[in-house]
């Protein structure tokens, strides 16, 4: 039985830790379905996660927060497909970029607007995302198996949450069974043959790109104003390139980068919860949870188990023949 | 026909752009309040303004020079290595095996066996995302964006569970040995009657590291095997067809380029702080990124490029310890280089492209 809590409870924080990655990953996910590398992810997350932050505490009303975190995330969008699009430049510069520019913008505006080392002050009452419980959560907390499932694992997240995950199914949706995402995925694999049918390159990968800023808005939102309560600095710590590593392991389809995010959530939450592992006598160290994702992303990429081939269209700028 | 003259090419494009970043920085500081003017006068006396202050302006090119170089390299070949931070920090993992486990007679051997331990620990770790872009297609990029964090997480095993002294809570190895103390550049210039500060950090890998610029220059523009790298990243095709192999350019380009971030681990390992610490690469790996871009991907580019940063990164530190501005405003810059140099690159030229298009029409 005590195994049963510890299992409920190391899942239940495999769903907090694994939501902001899956906001990334789908973020990601439009973008280079469109044929935009980005791998400026997290830099789009501190960005939110800091302005949903400082706004939060300053108005009180998270909700504000959450819309400065989406407004600051997609600024920062804009900028990548100005550079990538517009201006034909290289992608994964303008992502390392991004990345920098956030990383610093982020501590030098923490620190001119609240002076406490690169921090927002921390986030209290309407400032944050508070759990939603599910109805009659409390009264069968007490059935066996079932009740703790649903009163602890499924009820008790912020909307943030349950947002994530239904974005998986509207981004499979959107993505196969609708005009626009039948364009954004032909726009990845090849605009030549969009632009021959009378569709913007441009505007279906903008389109992509902004799509991939409100949803990093939101990831960052999460990180600062559910997750925890505040910003403070480089708080993302990797996780823009843990998404990007799901991405990939999930071969840019959405219902397996749910599956990716949960597993890597998963490496998090039990690292998190043990330090080192010991499987009688053989000690897994802690490091090696920190490093899993990503030896497991080279294995895919190498291809020697299910090969992970990207969008064909991906990372290069589309030039109209002239 | 050329489109604009080379000059304009190699030297006005970049001092437009940094011009640009300058400005936006500038921007930046009056919004949070500063006198940019302040700031600048700031920075120039705290970085160049003593022996002192040279002393890690020089030691911090010391570090970008390497990485530079080695993002530099992989740009001849068309590829674009992220993982200069892994490299060096698995170089510095090389450096303290050297002088921590072999008792060196003098420094001056020490620091060849350094040496060739980094680069041969830089390159190994460039091996695996060099082989599997080569052979299986996996992007470079990506690869080596996990190698660093796969490397962050091996340093800090290797630190906390295995080198770690006995009794010491420190993640990090015992210090070196007395013999292996590199001469800083304090002691080399005392005797030809030059004082410099001895508190600074600057020390031999400096000639170290512009050995290694000409020795890149001399590999890209008079050997064979550069020419081959510059054919390659020209036009993969054309290479192939001139009967150059795509798999060893790959694999070397690489390597050549890991085995030079590794190099950066005699300066700040062994160099400077004398023992292997976590996070001793502190970004240079990705420094080096916007060096090679800002240098045009030419050693002597790189070496000046590698200067600016290190006086931006002296001169930084100094603004952080007398005003409220804090240290992130490098990132700033460094970022808004990489935005113009790298991304933006076009922005800045297809105007300057029209303008000379234009003076050439009217000459004529």
């Amino acid at each position: 039985m005590e195994f049963f809590v510890t299992l409920i409870q190391v899942f239940d924080s495999t769903i907090r830790l694994a939501t902001p990655l899956l906001l990334a990953c789908l973020a990601g996910l439009y973008s280079e379905r469109a044929g935009i590398f980005d791998i400026g992810l997290e830099g789009k997350m501190l960005m939110a996660a800091f302005f949903s932050a400082a706004v939060a505490a300053v108005t009180g009303s998270v909700w504000l927060g959450l819309l400065a975190g989406i407004a600051s995330s997609l600024a920062l969008s804009g900028l990548h497909g100005l550079a990538s699009i517009t201006f034909r430049g290289n992608q994964l510069i303008s992502g390392v970029a991004i990345n920098f520019l956030a990383a610093g913008m982020t501590v030098l505006v923490a620190q001119s607007w609240f002076q406490q080392g690169g921090r927002t002050p921390s986030l209290f009452g309407g400032g944050r995302f508070t759990p939603i419980e599910f109805p009659f959560a409390e009264a069968i907390s007490t059935v066996p198996i079932i009740g703790p499932i649903y009163s602890e694992l499924l009820s008790g997240h912020s909307i943030l949450v349950y947002i994530a995950f239904l974005m998986v199914p509207l981004t499979w949706w959107v993505l196969y069974r609708t005009r626009f995402g039948l364009r954004l995925r032909a726009v990845g694999e090849n605009p030549a043959a969009v632009d021959t049918a009378g569709v913007s390159v441009v505007g279906l990968r903008y389109a992509a790109v902004a799509i991939c800023g409100v949803l990093c808005g939101i990831a960052g939102a999460y990180l600062a104003t559910a997750l925890q309560a505040g910003f403070v600095k480089e708080m993302t710590a990797g996780r823009g390139f843990i998404a990007l590593a799901a991405l990939i392991f999930a071969k840019w389809r959405p219902w397996h980068a749910m599956g990716a995010c949960l597993l890597f959530g998963l490496l998090q939450a039990v690292a998190l919860r043990f330090q080192n592992i010991d499987l009688g006598g053989v000690v897994i160290p802690v490091q090696v949870m920190d490093a899993l994702p990503y030896i497991l992303t080279v294995v895919i990429l190498a291809g020697f188990v299910g090969k992970a081939i990207p969008p064909r269209a991906g990372g290069e700028p589309y030039v109209k023949e002239r | 026909m050329e489109k604009m003259p080379k000059w304009a090419d190699v030297v006005l494009i970049p001092l437009i752009s940094l011009l640009l970043a300058a400005l936006l920085s500038a921007l930046v500081i009056l919004a949070i309040g500063e006198s940019p003017v302040e700031a600048v006068n700031l920075m120039i006396t705290g970085a160049l303004g003593s022996t002192y202050g040279w002393g890690y302006t020089l030691y911090y090119a010391t570090n970008f020079m390497f990485t530079g170089l080695a993002v530099a390299v992989a740009f001849h070949a068309r590829m674009f290595n992220i993982g200069g931070e892994g490299q060096a920090m698995l170089g510095g993992l090389g450096v303290a095996m050297v002088c921590l486990y072999v008792p060196w007679p003098h420094w001056s051997i020490a620091l060849l066996a350094a040496c060739a331990a980094s680069m041969l620990f830089g390159a190994a770790w460039a091996a695996i995302p060099a082989y599997l872009q080569a052979k299986r297609g996996s992007h470079i990029v990506i690869t080596t964006i996990m190698f660093n964090f796969i490397a962050a997480a091996f340093l800090n095993y290797m630190l906390v569970n295995v080198m770690r002294p006995k009794g010491s809570m420190d993640p990090a190895t015992a210090r070196f040995p007395e013999a292996v103390h590199l001469p800083t550049l304090h002691e080399l210039l005392a005797p030809i009657g030059i004082n410099f500060s001895k508190a600074a950090p600057a020390n031999i890998s400096l000639l170290v590291a512009i050995f290694a610029c000409f020795v890149v220059w001399a590999l890209i523009w008079r050997t064979r095997l550069g020419y081959e790298i510059r054919a390659y990243g020209h036009s993969e095709t054309g290479a192939v067809y001139a009967g150059i192999s795509p798999v060893r350019i790959t694999i070397v380009a690489m390597l050549i380029s890991g085995a030079l971030a590794g190099l950066m681990a005699t300066n700040n390992v062994m160099g400077e702080a004398e023992r292997l610490v976590l996070n001793s690469t502190e970004g240079a790996g990705f420094i080096g990124i916007a060096v090679a871009l800002m240098g045009r991907s030419h050693p002597f580019g790189v070496f000046l490029a590698a200067i600016l940063f290190g006086f931006l990164y002296q001169g930084g530190a100094e603004l952080a310890l007398w005003t409220s501005i804090p240290r992130e405003l490098i990132v700033v810059i460094q970022a808004l280089v990489i935005l113009f140099t790298g991304a933006l690159d076009n922005m800045v030229r297809m105007p300057l492209e029209k303008l000379f298009l234009g003076l050439r029409k009217g000459v004529e």
